[in-house]
């Protein structure tokens, strides 16, 4: 079952979650590298034209797998494959409405269902508009994981947490992904009024890039979120970037997992 | 007077979430909901609030030049009388948009949210634009009002719309380039929303055209509405009746649905929209999103969009700056299924005849995206008979054109 291996992932203490965008690089290979570095949980970015919340590592990723003609047809491949590779490590795709909902979300989350992916992160659908996307995933079993951010005020907040599941992704700072990295004080703060109001784990992301942030952060968080420092490997090595994410995972892993 | 709303009416959307039935919506990222919820709540404010339209509209009288004259286009009438069988062409007006200050409708719209920008105590503001001329009437009421300005231009568009770029740089923008993606209009989006979400807490983003996340699509409309409520003045003033046909160029939309939006419920007003269909419908070098997209989501809001099987979005085409992008406001959309309002597309052929016609006949150099809506004129002019009304929006002057119309036209300025 999906939830069970978010839970699974997540009782153990402080949870290391690893972005990389599907289809660029060799993205099997990637992937096992994340695994074998430690991470626990792993987030699959779905290409996109137009990745308008992305800052410049991960929309050239988006633009490098695109441009080696990756189809939504090859991220379900590539999800399939990776779930018959590692049956226990929870797997989430990551990306923006309009890919998601091309074929209708029935489609979409059946699909999911079918590749063993356990969760959805979309960008773009907010609470607001969760009929787009939401009611389907949570008919197939698969946690639509939902993002907070600085600017979630309280009175937002139980509308983020409805129909969420997985884990929340407390987004650190208002900006796009890979530019800056937040106050530890602020996430602390942040953290700590998400967790009284939710009982699912809470992790963190944007602008964290190093063992020594990862550390902090596991220190408040139930996990830590990296994609573009991992993006950035793959943009400088190609076809040699296993072994770097592999060096790069292994120590956020041990810096994070030092928190349990 | 305000009449009572008819029970069928097409006037009565977006509902409270922001949506024309299936379109429209706030398709955004966590971080700038909030804001857009705030935006949305002081619009409604504002709406009420005497004293906000009471500037809008002695700025509109002596900022902008309003109102905008509705005039006989006597030499364009005759032409086409001449062209149609007997007992056929209407009476041809222009709603002459392009003599608004900074040459096009786009002023209107930046004059409205500026003043819900300092409603809401916003100190910087920043805009994208294709062809510059969304960037320059937003550089202009920040100049107007001493707010510093930041206009997100595609890296191509800064190379072909010089002259654009450095009326923004003298009016006192600073002009950010965007290396992203095509470097064009749907770019710059992107990269304007990826500095408003990095700036949420002291910055206003003034869209440019009526899409994007609710409320714009909606305020963007209201502000525009000054152009179809004053063509109605007009011409019950000139014709002592309401007109039989509108006619505009849709990009994003936004001069039409100004011109449309105050007709909507008299049901003896037609409307026609037109799609720019670059080299050609059946080609993949066109940016009509009606014709050849289907609904999906994209910058905020869900409409038709140029998109593959797969979602992606597909990079559109016109010869006219202002209407090359993907995609086109949520309320079009929504009146095309509707079937309220006829969208037309028009090649970049056809549009730079009816450019030149106008020209010769008029004495009015139309924008390239106004062109368009005059070369439905062939058409329209053939099925209507010469006792009608017929109105077309000249949504702004063609000088920003000249550059690429002598390309164009084969010949060396």
């Amino acid at each position: 079952m999906t939830s069970n291996r978010f839970e699974t992932a997540f009782a153990k203490g402080p949870a290391l979650v690893c972005f990389i965008t599907g289809g660029d690089g060799n993205t099997a290979a990637n992937l096992d590298a994340l695994v074998e570095g430690g991470a626990d949980v792993i987030e699959l970015g779905m290409p996109f034209t137009d990745p308008m919340a992305d800052g410049p590592a991960i929309q050239e990723a988006n633009i490098r797998s695109l441009d080696a003609g990756t189809r939504t047809a090859d991220i379900f491949r590539m999800a399939s494959e990776f779930r018959a590779r590692h049956p226990q490590v929870p797997l989430v795709l990551m990306g923006y409405a309009n890919p998601m909902i091309a074929r209708g979300a029935d489609w979409f989350a059946d699909e999911c269902a079918k590749a063993g992916v356990d969760g959805v992160i979309c960008v773009d659908i907010p609470p607001e508009e969760d009929a787009e996307l939401g009611p389907a995933l949570r008919a197939n079993d698969v946690s639509l994981i939902r993002l907070a951010t600085p600017t979630t005020d309280a009175a937002r907040l139980p509308a983020v947490l409805e129909g969420s599941s997985g884990f929340l992704y407390y987004v650190s700072v208002a900006g796009v992904t890979g530019m800056q990295q937040a106050a530890q004080g602020s996430i602390e703060d942040a953290v700590a009024k998400l967790k009284a109001a939710s009982s699912i784990p809470v992790a963190v992301g944007f602008g964290v890039r190093t063992p020594e942030q990862a550390s902090e952060i596991a220190k408040v968080a139930d996990g830590v979120v990296v994609g573009s420092a991992l993006v950035d490997l793959v943009k400088q090595h190609g076809t040699d970037a296993p072994a770097h994410l592999r060096k790069l995972t292994a120590a956020l892993a041990e810096a994070v997992h030092a928190e349990r | 007077m305000t009449a009572p709303t008819p029970v069928n009416s097409f006037r009565t959307l977006p509902d409270e979430t922001g949506h024309f039935g299936q379109f429209g919506g706030r398709y955004v990222a966590e971080t700038l909901m909030p804001l857009i919820l705030d935006l949305e709540k002081e619009y409604r404010k504002a709406q009420q609030d005497p004293a906000f339209w009471a500037e809008f509209d002695a700025l509109m009288k002596d900022f902008v030049g309003r109102p905008s004259p509705l005039y006989f286009a006597p030499r364009m009438t005759d032409y086409f009388r001449a062209k149609t069988p007997a007992g056929k062409g209407p009476k041809i007006y222009f709603k002459r948009e392009e003599l608004n200050h900074t040459g096009a409708h786009k002023i209107n719209n930046c004059i409205g949210q500026i003043l819900l920008a300092i409603r809401m105590g916003k100190t910087k503001i920043i805009a994208e634009t294709g062809a510059g001329q969304h960037g320059v009437a937003t550089a202009t009421v920040a100049a107007r009002f001493g707010l510093p300005c930041k206009i997100f231009m595609g890296a191509k568009d800064i190379e072909r719309q010089k002259p654009n770029v450095f009326r923004m740089k003298l009016l006192g923008a600073e002009v950010v380039s965007c290396e992203s993606g095509s470097q064009s209009l749907k770019d710059s989006m992107n990269d304007a929303l990826r500095h408003w979400v990095a700036n949420v807490h002291d910055t206003f983003y003034i869209i440019g055209t009526a899409a994007g996340p609710h409320p714009y699509p909606e305020l963007v409309r209201d502000f525009q509405s000054i152009i179809g409520k004053e063509t109605r003045e007009q011409m019950l003033e000139k014709e002592g009746r309401l007109p039989d046909m509108l006619v505009a160029a849709v990009g994003g939309g936004s001069n039409a649905i100004g011109l449309f939006h105050p007709f909507l419920d008299d049901p003896e007003v037609q409307m026609t929209g037109i799609e720019a269909a670059g080299h050609g419908i059946d080609t993949d070098k066109h940016a009509a999103s009606l014709t050849g997209g289907k609904p999906g989501i994209l910058h905020g809001n869900k409409t038709y969009l140029l998109q593959d099987e797969d979602g992606q979005i597909t990079e559109a085409h016109s010869i006219s700056a202002g209407l090359d992008y993907p995609g086109l406001g949520p309320e079009h959309s929504w009146l095309h299924e509707s079937g309220r309002v006829n969208y037309v597309p028009i090649t970049d052929t056809q549009a730079l005849e009816a450019f030149q016609l106008c020209c010769e006949l008029e004495g009015i150099i139309p924008a390239l995206e106004s062109a368009h809506a005059l070369a439905a004129l062939p058409q329209l002019t053939a099925e209507m008979d010469e006792d009608k009304l017929l109105v077309v929006n000249v949504s702004g002057r063609g000088d920003k054109d000249i550059f690429t119309v002598a390309e164009a036209l084969g010949v060396e300025l």
